[in-house]
């Protein structure tokens, strides 16, 4: 920096990196809300959707967000993440829909598979519940940098009737303007953290002062160790045959379905001490945590392109 | 810490995907994990370890070794954030390139030393000239296999200025680099002590990005109109948007167009608080003094610096859709946040993007050609010069039978209009 620009007399109108991602992150809900009819968005409890909530909220203020919010639930939950999700649910005053994933098998719309995870059969609950509330814009906190196959996704995706993503044929994203039209019965997912990093995403909670659920801070957990992984013991989780229960202290990166999202041996509890952790980690958050990555080379875009979120 | 957004654009031969991979692995933004993956494929493929892998995504492009989309890339180092967008190189893609320049703070060329400056680097150079990529950095790569010799370094530096002042490029710079070796990427090479500019990382995160915004000219285009209507705010009406220029203070004299009323910004809100003083690119709320009829799409400036108001355009456009451009055609215009119909009136010529010749007979635009359009809208446009504003400059069309985005446009001065 020279001299001229830390001068007193000249302002230096500069943005730090934060502040642009979600001054970006703004335009984007503001773009949506006014142009589509039907918004709906995506709430797990998980950081980037609460991170995704607040940025919402910010949008609108100090106008109640205008948006209902989703929650697809594979029925494998961690409790303590659906408590959050209530109360933050019950805090903004927004209206909720859950779609359940154990109905859709109930209904015989998909079939469960006793000891695969629930993940890939989320897309169908997904889908007919998108069709059933007529939303046209789905908020999904998706960011790029997770996956390869998310490095290609557009802020605003074009989903055809059947939800699928064709990742050949996507609208060229030009400036700020989004191109959101489309036909009845088609919808357009919309990623308003794709610029963000995971580590965009944790500076933002510490910066924010932002609750998440406690099992993203360290804390003791009944484990089992499997394919490399930390499976946290819950309902879901017992231990198999020759599999030992050790308790450590751990965290977790992501919060997904109970059945395949793995903790990390972490003494990282505050914001600041996870921003540390994340920083000098060697492995991406999904590689770590993510059972249904580790299938194939394209397991990611074959989902997506299924309609997945 | 800043934000640079920045955009590649070359082919595997290039090392251009080495050069990201060097970056990005140098800046520790590659994984483990993401590495072993690279490795596990590469060995299936029976090739050695491709970091091209690390950068194309989809299945598709893996299959056929190229990359055939814009990738979003991510790294950090102490001084800077940045946001890589890493395009194909070929001319097939031009409109690939034109959509990862359209956000680009920087545009990085890579040159490969042996073969000095090819038919590519010129159309790369010209399409970030094209899109108003304030920086241009030349990575003149593979050093290495020219024996890191400075007249070769020298002999291309003069060629590509010399064709460079024949474009719009305001701030031009040179690094010799082998990505291979990692000479000059993160650190200065030792093999080149004759070379005394900065390294391209040191220079990523040093080259002056705030003045690049237009400070100067304030336009507020209206996004969403913010009435909560609830008790605690019972008479609250703003009006919200993203600062696309200049700097909007409370108790500055301001009209709102199309209607042309004047009034006074009472505040500058946001969820954190009011702000006395708002710049691109805040996301803001702006109380006006007087109950405006204000909407969407309307634009708030400053009385004696108004955008230009009107019905006829004229723009240099990428067409980026199979289906060839229709002169005579109708299309839906997006310019900021106002939408429109526009109906194409001429193609004055077509741009050959590696001659720059202009071709005046041209019948139509197909996929990624480049030309010059006037067209007329259904309704007025609030609009800047492409090159005094990207924002209030900018606009796409819209097919609306297949409602495909069919074209970028970047826009003319009318007064060099004629």
């Amino acid at each position: 920096m020279t001299q001229l620009d830390t001068s007193p007399s000249v302002p230096v109108y500069q943005l730090s990196h934060l502040r642009a991602l979600e001054a970006e992150s703004i335009h984007i809900f503001r773009e949506v809300v006014a142009t589509f009819e039907r918004p709906v968005l995506l709430f797990s409890g998980g950081k980037d959707s609460v991170v995704m909530l607040r940025l919402a909220q910010k949008a609108f203020w100090p106008a109640r967000l205008p948006l209902t919010v989703m929650h697809i639930d594979t029925g494998h939950n961690f409790p303590e993440v659906l408590e959050f999700r209530d109360r933050k649910v019950s805090e903004l005053g927004v209206r909720m829909v859950v779609a359940s994933v154990q109905a859709s098998i109930d209904a015989g719309r998909v079939a469960d598979e006793p000891g695969r995870s629930r993940n890939r059969l989320q897309t169908t609950t997904l889908l007919d519940a998108i069709a059933e509330h007529r939303f046209d814009a789905v908020f999904g906190g998706a960011r790029r940098d997770e996956e390869k196959a998310r490095a290609k996704e557009r802020v605003f995706s074009f989903r055809d009737e059947f939800g699928q993503w064709d990742p050949k044929n996507q609208r060229p994203e030009l400036w700020n303007l989004y191109n959101g039209r489309h036909r009845p019965g088609e919808h357009i997912r919309v990623f308003p953290l794709s610029n963000w990093t995971e580590l965009d995403i944790w500076r933002y909670i510490a910066e924010e002062g932002i609750e998440i659920p406690a099992m993203y801070y360290a804390h003791r957990r009944q484990v089992v160790r499997r394919d490399g992984m930390l499976m946290g013991l819950c309902q879901w989780i017992q231990p198999g045959e020759g599999e030992e229960v050790t308790e450590v202290t751990v965290r977790y990166r992501t919060v997904g379905d109970a059945t395949c999202t793995a903790a990390v041996e972490s003494a990282a509890a505050t914001p600041e001490e996870v921003i540390a952790e994340v920083a000098a980690t060697r492995v991406t958050e999904r590689g770590a945590t993510r059972a249904d990555d580790r299938f194939s080379e394209a397991a990611m875009e074959d989902r997506k392109k299924e309609g997945y979120f | 810490m800043e934000l640079l957004r920045f955009a590649t654009a070359g082919s595997v031969d290039d090392g251009k995907s080495t050069l990201i991979g060097r970056l990005l692995y140098d800046s520790k933004a590659i994984f483990e994990d993401q590495m072993e993956a690279v490795e596990r494929a590469s060995v299936q493929r029976g090739e050695e370890t491709n970091l091209a892998l690390l950068v194309d995504g989809l299945r598709a492009e893996r299959e056929q070794g190229i990359t055939i989309d814009v990738a979003y890339r991510y790294f950090a180092t102490p001084a800077r954030s940045f946001v890589i967008a890493d395009t194909p190189g070929h001319v097939q893609y031009t409109r690939n390139m034109v959509t990862g320049a359209s956000t680009a703070d920087l545009a990085l060329i890579l040159v490969d030393a042996r073969n000095g400056i090819v038919e590519q680097s010129r159309r790369h150079a010209f399409l970030a000239s094209l899109l108003r990529v304030p920086h241009l950095v030349v990575c003149i790569n593979k050093m290495d296999l020219v024996g890191y010799d400075q007249e070769v370094f020298e002999a291309i530096k003069a060629e590509f200025r010399a064709f460079a002042m024949r474009m719009d490029v305001t701030d031009l710079s040179f690094v010799p680099v082998s990505a291979l070796h990692g000479d000059n990427v993160v650190h200065r090479s030792a093999a080149m002590p004759w070379y005394e500019g900065s390294s391209l990382i040191h220079h990523l995160e040093q080259v002056h990005i705030a003045s690049d915004r237009n400070l100067i000219d304030v336009r507020f285009p209206v996004q969403y109109v913010i009435r909560p209507r609830s008790d605690e705010h019972h008479d609250f009406r703003g009006y919200a948007g993203q600062l696309a220029g200049g700097v909007l203070r409370p108790g500055d004299e301001v009209v709102v167009l199309p209607s042309g009323w004047s009034t006074v910004v009472e505040s500058v809100e946001t969820a954190d608080g009011p702000v006395h003083e708002a710049f691109a690119p805040m996301s803001v709320v702006v109380r006006l003094a007087d109950d405006l009829d204000v909407s969407r799409g309307d634009l708030i400036c400053r009385p004696h610096n108004r955008p230009v108001v009107g019905q006829d355009l004229e723009a240099m456009v990428c067409w980026l859709d199979e289906k060839h451009l229709q002169p005579g055609g109708r299309y839906a215009i997006q310019h900021t946040t106002r939408s429109a119909r526009a109906v194409v009136k001429e193609l004055i010529y077509r741009l050959d993007v590696n001659t720059l010749h202009r071709d005046e007979g041209a019948p139509t635009l197909a996929l990624n050609e480049i030309g010059r359009l006037s067209l007329r809208t259904t309704a007025p446009v609030f609009y800047d010069e492409y090159r005094r504003n990207r924002s209030t400059g900018s606009f796409i069309l819209i097919d609306e039978a297949t409602n495909a985005t069919v074209a970028a446009g970047m826009l003319l001065d009318p007064a060099h209009v004629g």
